[in-house]
C-alpha cells in the first residue's frame, strides 16, 4: 500500500515537471526560478485550503464551506483593521486563525452531535456564512485605503527572498506534515477514515475525530481569509467565490481518497501547484483565462478516473464479476 | 404480523397507526402546513401578494429548480448525487444559443437540448456507474467541466435572438394566469410520481438507496438503473434550460450559477433522505411550492436574494436537524 502511495505522489511530480518543462519549451521564462517562486507564491492560499480540506476528506467527511469561511473571516479582519487600526497586524492573523477555527467548529459539531452528512451541513453553511458577509458588510466593499498600510504589507514583507505569503504555505506544509504522520490525531484522522468501525474499537472518538479535522480546517481557512483580503488589498461579499471546488479538485488531483483514510500532504501540495501552474500558464502561453474551469474540470475527472484504478482492491472475485455486470 | 396476530389477538396491542393519523405524522403534512403558515404570512406582509398575477409570477421562483429536483430525488434515493445540473443548463443554454446563431429554428433547438442534456448525464452516468466512480467527486467535476465548456465558447459575451416562437416556454400562458411552465411543472411531477411509485423502476431504485449490495443480489441491475438516473436528471436539466432560455431570452456563461445547492435543498426539504433510499415525489412538490413562496414573500418584503440564501442554508440544516434532535429527546424521554 505505502508503495503505491510514493510512487502516486512521484508519479504527479514527474507529471508537474513535465508540464512546466513544456511551458518552457514554448515560454523560457516560465521556468526561472524567480517566477516559479512567484508561482508558488500565487498558489499559497490554496495549498494552505488543499492542507486542510485534506485532514477532512481523511477523515471521510468533505468541507464544502472553505471559501465561504475565508470570505467571512476576510472581511472581518478587513472591517476590524479599517475600524480599529491600531490592533497589531499578528493580533488580527490569530483572531483570524480563532475565528476560522469556530466557524469549522460549527460544521464540525453539526456533524459530531447530529451525525448530519457533511456534505448537507456544509453546503448549508456554504450560503450562511456567505449571507452572513452581506449582513455585517451591507453589500459594502473595504478598499485599499481603507485598511492600514502594515495590513496590507505583511504577505508581501519578504524572508530570505521569499514572501511571507509562501512562507505561511510552507509553515503549513510542515505543520500538517509533523500533524498527519507524527501524532496521534493525524493517525486518528487516517483510522477514522480507512474504518470508521474499527477505529471505535481501537478506541477513537469517530466524532470528536471529525470535529477535529472540522476545526483545523477552519482555522487554516480563517488564515488564509486574512492572506487573501490582505493581498488583494479588498474585501466584499463575493471573493473567492467557487474557491472550494478548486480546493477540493486540488486534492483529488494531489490523490486523496474521497472515500477517506488515503492521501498524504505531498499529493495535496502537488495537487494545488498542478491547479496554480495551469493557472498562471495560460495567460503566458496565450490561451485565453476562460479555458481554467473547464480544464480544472477535465483534470478532476482524470485524476479520479486514475485514483479508481490504482485503489482497486483485490479480493472477492464472485463480488467483483458481479458488481461489474 | 398477520400470523402472529391471528394466534394472540389480545395479547399485542395494534401499534399500527390507523390512515389519518398516519397522515397527519407524515412528513408531507408537516410541509404543507408550514407552507399554508407562510402562505398566510405572507398575505399579510404585502397587500399585493394575493393578486392572481403575482402568485403566477412567484411560480417562476420554482418551476424550474423543480422540474430538475424530481429527477434529483430519484437520484438520491439511489443513493448518489448529482452537483453539475446547473452546469447542464448553461451547456444546453449555450448549445442553443450557437445554434441559433446558425439559424436553427423552435424545433430544432428543442432536440438539441435535449439531446446535449442527455448527453451530459450519461457522460456523468458513465463515469458514476460505468467506472463505479463516487458521483460527489465526478459531478464536481463535470459541474466545472460543463460550464468551463460554455465560458469557453461565450466568454464574457452572451446569446441573445431567439426565435419568436421559442418565447412560449418561459414566457407563454396556457389559459388566463395559468403558464406553460406550471403546466408543464404539474405533468412531470405526475410522471415521475408514476415512475417512483407505480413502478418496479421505482422499487428499484428505492432498493438500490437502501442496499446496493442486497438490490444486486436480488437481481436488480444496480449499473444501469443509475445510469438511466443520470441520464433521466441531464434530460430534465434540459427541460429547465429551455424554459429559462425562453423565459430570459438570452445566454450567459453564469446562467443559473448556484442552483444545484437549491434543488439539494428543494429535495431534502422535501423529505427525501439524503444518505438514500427513501423519499417522495408529492413531498417534493410541496417543498418546491414552499420554498418559492418564501423567496416570493421574502421578495416582497424587499429583503436581498443573498440574505433569502441565508434562510436557505438555515432551513437545509435545520429541516435535517430537527428530526434527529426530536428523536434523540424522545429516546432520552423514554429512558
Amino acid at each position: 500500500m505505502n508503495g503505491i502511495k510514493i510512487s502516486r505522489d512521484a508519479l504527479l511530480a514527474i507529471v508537474l515537471v513535465c508540464l512546466i518543462g513544456l511551458i518552457y519549451l514554448r515560454f523560457p521564462g516560465f521556468a526561472s526560478p524567480q517566477s516559479l517562486v512567484g508561482v508558488f507564491n500565487d498558489t499559497s492560499i490554496l495549498i494552505i485550503l488543499a492542507l486542510g480540506q485534506t485532514a477532512v476528506i481523511l477523515t471521510r467527511c468533505i468541507d464544502l464551506s472553505m471559501a465561504s469561511n475565508l470570505a467571512l473571516v476576510g472581511m472581518c479582519t478587513a472591517m476590524l483593521n479599517s475600524a480599529l487600526p491600531a490592533i497589531p497586524v499578528p493580533m488580527l492573523v490569530v483572531l483570524a486563525m480563532i475565528l476560522g477555527a469556530m466557524l469549522g467548529g460549527i460544521n464540525g459539531l453539526l456533524v459530531w452531535k447530529l451525525d448530519i452528512p457533511p456534505i448537507v451541513v456544509t453546503l448549508g453553511t456554504l450560503t450562511i456564512f456567505r449571507g452572513i458577509i452581506f449582513l455585517i458588510s451591507d453589500g459594502q466593499w473595504v478598499n485599499a485605503h481603507e485598511m492600514s498600510p502594515a495590513f496590507k504589507a505583511l504577505p508581501r514583507l519578504t524572508l530570505l527572498g521569499i514572501p511571507v505569503l509562501s512562507w505561511m504555505a510552507l509553515f503549513s506544509i510542515a505543520f500538517m506534515y509533523v500533524l498527519l504522520t507524527r501524532t496521534p490525531m493525524g493517525r486518528a484522522f487516517y483510522a477514522v477514515g480507512g474504518n470508521p468501525n474499527a477505529a471505535v474499537y481501537t478506541g477513537i472518538n469517530v466524532g470528536k475525530t471529525r470535529f477535529n479535522a472540522f476545526v483545523l480546517s477552519g482555522a487554516l481557512s480563517g488564515v488564509a481569509g486574512y492572506l487573501w483580503v490582505s493581498r488583494y488589498a479588498v474585501a466584499y461579499v463575493d471573493i473567492a467565490a467557487g474557491f472550494e471546488l478548486d480546493v477540493v479538485a486540488a486534492c483529488v488531483i494531489g490523490g486523496i481518497s474521497i472515500a477517506g483514510g488515503m492521501g498524504s500532504v505531498a499529493g495535496a501540495v502537488l495537487g494545488a501547484l498542478f491547479l496554480g501552474v495551469i493557472k498562471n500558464a495560460l495567460p503566458v502561453i496565450n490561451i485565453s483565462p476562460f479555458w481554467q474551469q473547464a480544464i480544472s474540470g477535465s483534470a478532476i475527472i482524470i485524476a479520479v478516473v486514475l485514483n479508481a484504478r490504482s485503489a482497486r482492491r483485490p479480493g472477492r472475485i464472485i463480488l467483483k464479476k458481479a458488481e461489474q455486470l | 404480523m398477520s400470523r402472529v396476530n391471528a394466534i394472540d389477538k389480545k395479547a399485542i396491542p395494534n401499534r399500527l397507526r390507523n390512515p389519518v393519523s398516519r397522515v397527519l405524522r407524515s412528513w408531507e403534512f408537516l410541509l404543507f402546513t408550514v407552507g399554508v403558515l407562510i402562505f398566510l404570512l405572507n398575505t399579510q406582509a404585502s397587500p399585493y401578494f394575493l393578486d392572481p398575477w403575482n402568485l403566477s409570477d412567484a411560480t417562476f421562483n420554482f418551476t424550474e429548480k423543480a422540474m430538475i429536483a424530481f429527477a434529483m430525488a430519484l437520484v438520491i434515493i439511489s443513493g448518489e448525487i448529482d452537483l453539475s445540473v446547473a452546469s447542464i443548463i448553461a451547456l444546453v443554454s449555450t448549445c442553443m444559443g450557437f445554434a441559433v446563431q446558425l439559424g436553427f429554428d423552435t424545433p430544432a433547438l428543442v432536440l438539441i437540448a435535449l439531446a446535449v442534456g442527455a448527453a451530459c448525464g450519461a457522460f456523468n452516468g458513465l463515469l458514476v456507474a460505468g467506472l463505479g466512480l463516487p458521483s460527489i467527486v465526478v459531478t464536481i467535476g463535470t459541474l466545472s467541466l460543463f460550464r468551463g465548456i460554455a465560458y469557453i465558447v461565450l466568454g464574457d459575451q452572451a446569446y441573445s435572438g431567439y426565435p419568436e416562437s421559442f418565447a412560449f416556454f418561459g414566457q407563454g400562458y396556457v389559459w388566463w394566469v395559468i403558464t406553460f411552465e406550471i403546466v408543464l411543472f404539474a405533468i412531470i411531477a405526475i410522471l415521475f410520481y408514476v415512475l417512483l411509485h407505480r413502478t418496479s423502476f421505482g422499487r428499484s431504485t428505492m432498493a438500490i438507496g437502501n442496499n446496493p449490495t442486497a438490490a444486486l443480489f436480488s437481481g436488480i441491475r444496480v449499473s444501469r438503473v443509475k445510469f438511466i438516473l443520470f441520464v433521466l436528471t441531464g434530460i430534465m436539466s434540459a427541460v429547465a434550460a429551455i424554459c429559462l432560455t425562453s423565459r430570459l431570452g438570452s445566454t450567459r456563461p453564469s446562467i443559473a450559477v448556484g442552483w444545484e445547492l437549491e434543488i439539494v435543498t428543494m429535495v431534502v426539504l422535501g423529505g427525501v433522505n439524503i444518505l438514500g433510499g427513501s423519499g417522495t415525489i408529492p413531498g417534493v412538490v410541496i417543498a418546491a411550492i414552499v420554498m418559492g413562496m418564501v423567496t416570493f414573500g421574502l421578495g416582497l418584503l424587499n429583503v436581498p436574494g443573498i440574505v433569502m440564501s441565508i434562510f436557505i442554508g438555515l432551513l437545509l440544516i435545520g429541516v435535517i436537524a430537527l428530526p434527529i434532535v426530536i428523536q434523540r429527546t424522545k429516546q432520552r424521554v423514554a429512558r
